[in-house]
């Protein structure tokens, strides 16, 4: 790798005024920030404050309407990525752009401009994740890989073509803290070597203490620029959403009797991909939080499924308040009390294009008594529509919008309140705030607590282990099925958490 | 009753070709994502197309040449309808079978009981067209698994948007392989046409195409698989027909559904082995189906 030292801090990339227009949204509007050679750049914002479609520009994916980039001091207008990988621009994805069926090798291939005859190509890939401690066997295909393996697969795309500048996509939210921290290890290499890297990302704690310079952005616009080791997080968080943000009240909680009870759940993988359930054990008081941490594909779905009813068990395996709910399926549970709301939000909890007046018909009917001698009472599941909207501050023109049309956040404020609003003796959810920004997800939060705080057993299942750490009582963690015991959470850091997970995949082979 | 092995092998061959190429044709398309159930549509299509062509100039290879791109020419009715329009690709792949049936039914007219030009045969006096389907099964494996261009078509059918946001022009490679597919089953028909019946009947496809898609499925989308499907419908169908001639006591009802019948139940207790689980290795493409739209 070389490069003119003569430019030592130069700005590899600058962008000055940058905009762009969706029909109804203006995402960018005068964005202008510059990287440095060899820096760790953040780009920080809440969902919708427009650095995805920023970054896209960047990378050829998207153009703008307004503005001008450079790279180095050529003008970076790229028509399509392909244009811009030449350039040297790199990108990591949010959503791992991955082919599932094809080969480690094959993907790599797919991401290069001339990629060199296969076994060549083969023996570099070898090569390079050897060097940057980021083992990879080229032949392997991308199912067979973890997370965190699969997000390698994609930064070794990115170093084989050694770009001057590597864009990342909110590269944590799928990785364990270990697995996070080799991460940081790897960019660290790289910035070394000269690589300026822009990091996307909203979480506050990483920015701190590993990029150099944050930039950050708020309904489109740069709203300020700052060292962000000078700041502290909170500081942070009131530029990204514009306010102080509101604490979360946990107070006024307590134990009672036990609610729930799983013994020995087990479950044969439902799919070809799905994990097993291996002998789940786990006890639930009213007006406890019990959070169940884990990277995603660890059973999670499989466990609230075990759970809301979509799959039976052996009897006895789920008691609720001292009945044996194991044999009925997902309505007789919800008559008895016990309500899920699953992590998949548009066509798991709820119907894309039904409004959300016949969703909430959906799980509310028997509880709420909307259904009468197999009739629908339409005003009544209005009704509770509207005080479901009303109380979650779901921001929509009413309750005869199709749930396609809600965002992210706003769909899941509903798909939580439903549930909470039919006062359930335990509810158990999955990912609740997954994809969801601040404001959003604070307001969910809350409402879990004081859902406990009026007596309900609440089981919080969640890859986001600062929002475990905030909200349970007793933190357990879900690893290939099993779920291990649970510690208080009081006094837990996210070593300890990062242990109980099964630590970094391959991590010992990487530190070699 | 004699039944000479080689000569079965021979006839197999000729039986197995039609299926080969609409089957091979449908296995490129789908492998980019695409499900065109038309496959019926544009073999029929290709069978009189050709059929014309090789009766007007009296030579059977420019026939086949106006099939081939007669079958991609009216692929390009489906792909503007999926590709373009985003219309359902199932609905769209019915409207082409039923389409190319109905149009061809029209067309064929005079063509009904003119009798097409001598194939002339090639080495091992199997003729050339039988030769070009046996060696379009490694060129399409080798295309598939070892070409740069049919990586990038099968990255575009395992997973749309992430050969999108790579740079690649999803919608183009599609209508490409779609196409391509369009061309091999017009070969295909027009092989029962001018090669194999000798005329021009009105739906002399006889569900073909319906048992080109089944084995696209039952190949587990490779090319061998393909060839393994074919010939044995082709053994099948070769078998019942000697058994027919030879004078059975079995109604010929059965006979003619048989290698039908063993096509669907081997597709069937294959598929039910393999649960077409993708951890298992090969599998249907991830974005079998699905159309594709991107934000600009």
């Amino acid at each position: 790798m070389t490069k003119g030292t003569n430019l030592t801090k130069a700005a590899v990339f600058r962008a000055t005024g940058i905009g762009k227009s969706y029909p109804g949204v203006r995402a960018n509007d005068d964005v202008s920030f510059a990287v440095a050679e060899g820096e760790i750049h953040a780009l920080l914002g809440e969902n919708g404050a427009g650095k995805s479609t920023l970054v896209k520009m960047i990378y050829g994916l998207v153009r703008p309407d307004q503005g001008q980039m450079w790279l180095g001091d050529a003008p970076h207008h790229p028509a399509d990525p392909r244009a811009a990988r030449a350039a040297g621009v790199a990108m990591v994805f949010q959503h791992f752009s991955l082919f599932d069926a094809l080969t480690v090798a094959e993907n790599i291939a797919l991401g290069m401009e001339n990629p060199p005859p296969r076994r060549e190509l083969a023996t570099r890939i070898t090569q390079v994740s050897h060097d940057f401690g980021l083992p990879l066997n080229p032949s392997r295909r991308i199912v067979t890989l973890s997370a965190g393996e699969r997000q390698r697969v994609e930064i070794i795309r990115c170093l084989l073509q050694n770009p001057r500048l590597l864009i990342m996509d909110e590269p944590t939210s799928v990785l364990t803290p270990q697995e996070a921290e080799l991460l940081f290890a790897t960019l660290r290499k790289l910035a070394a070597r000269g690589t300026a890297i822009l990091y996307i990302s909203h979480k506050l704690d990483e920015i701190r203490s590993h990029c150099d310079r944050a930039t950050i952005l708020r309904h489109g616009r740069v709203v300020d620029s700052c060292d962000p080791r000078a700041h502290t997080a909170r500081e942070l968080a009131a530029m990204m959403v514009g306010s102080e943000m509101r604490l979360i009240d946990r107070t006024g909680r307590r134990a009672g009797d036990m609610v729930l009870r799983v013994e020995n759940l087990s479950r044969s993988a439902p799919t070809a991909e799905g994990t097993a359930l291996k002998g789940v054990n786990l006890t639930l008081r009213a007006g406890e939080i019990l959070g169940i941490g884990g990277v995603a594909g660890n059973g999670q779905e499989e466990l609230l499924a075990a759970l809301s009813g979509e799959a039976r068990s052996i009897p006895g395996s789920v008691t609720l308040e001292g009945r044996d709910l194991s044999a009925l399926g997902p309505e007789p549970r919800r008559e008895a009390g016990l309500l899920a709301a699953p992590e998949d939000r548009l066509g798991h909890a709820a119907v894309p294009d039904f409004s959300l007046t016949e969703n909430t018909l959906l799980t509310a009917g028997a509880r709420k008594g909307l259904v009468r001698r197999g009739l629908i009472d339409h005003a009544g599941a209005r009704r509770y529509a509207e005080s479901v909207i009303s109380a979650f501050d779901v921001r929509i023109p009413g309750p005869g919008t199709a749930a396609r049309a809600l965002s992210g956040g706003n769909l899941q404020k509903f798909v939580i309140g439903r549930e909470v609003m039919q006062a359930p003796r335990v509810l158990v959810v999955n990912q609740p705030t997954w994809g969801v920004d601040a404001g959003a997800a604070a307001a969910v939060r809350q409402s879990l607590l004081d859902l406990a705080r009026k007596g309900a057993g609440v089981i919080v299942i969640s890859q986001d282990l600062d929002e475990l750490l905030e909200l349970s009582d007793r933190f357990c963690a879900l690893n290939e099925g099993r779920l291990s015991d649970p510690v208080p959470t009081e006094g837990l850091t996210l070593d300890r958490i990062g242990l109980m997970l099964g630590g970094a995949h391959g991590m010992e082979e990487a530190r070699l | 009753m004699m039944i000479d092995p080689l000569s079965v092998f021979l006839l197999l061959l000729s039986a197995a070709t039609p299926i080969l190429f609409a089957a091979l044709g449908e296995l490129v398309a789908e492998r980019a994502g695409v499900l065109n159930l038309g496959v019926e549509g544009m073999m029929i299509t290709g069978a009189l197309a050709g059929f014309a062509a090789a009766h007007g100039t009296g030579n059977p290879f420019l026939g086949f040449l106006v099939a081939a791109v007669a079958g991609a020419a009216i692929s390009l009715l489906f792909s503007a309808l999926t590709q373009l329009f985003l219309a359902n690709q199932v609905a769209s792949g019915l409207a082409l079978t039923l389409f190319g049936l109905g149009l061809t039914a029209m067309f064929g007219k005079p063509f009904e009981g003119v009798k097409a030009p001598a194939m002339p045969t090639g080495p091992l006096r199997i003729n050339w067209i039988v030769w070009l389907g046996l060696i379009m099964v490694p060129l399409i494996w080798w295309f598939l698994n070892r070409s740069r261009a049919g990586l990038i078509l099968r990255g575009v059918g395992e997973n749309h948007d992430a050969a999108h946001a790579l740079g690649y022009d999803v919608r183009l490679t599609r209508v490409t392989a779609v196409a391509f597919g369009g061309a091999m089953a017009g070969v295909g028909g027009a092989y029962v046409s001018i090669a194999s019946v000798l005329q021009w009947t009105e739906g002399m496809t006889a569900g073909a195409g319906w048992i080109a898609l089944a084995i696209v499925v039952f190949s587990n989308w490779t090319a061998p698989g393909v060839l393994a499907g074919a010939w044995l419908f082709g053994g099948v169908t070769v078998l019942q027909l000697r058994l027919q001639a030879a004078g059975v006591q079995v109604p010929v009802q059965l006979l003619s559904m048989a290698p039908y019948l063993a096509t669907i139940i081997v597709l069937v207790l294959i598929s039910a082995r393999q649960k077409f689980s993708r951890r298992a290795g090969g599998a249907a493409p991830g974005s079998l189906g699905q159309n594709f739209h991107a934000l600009r």
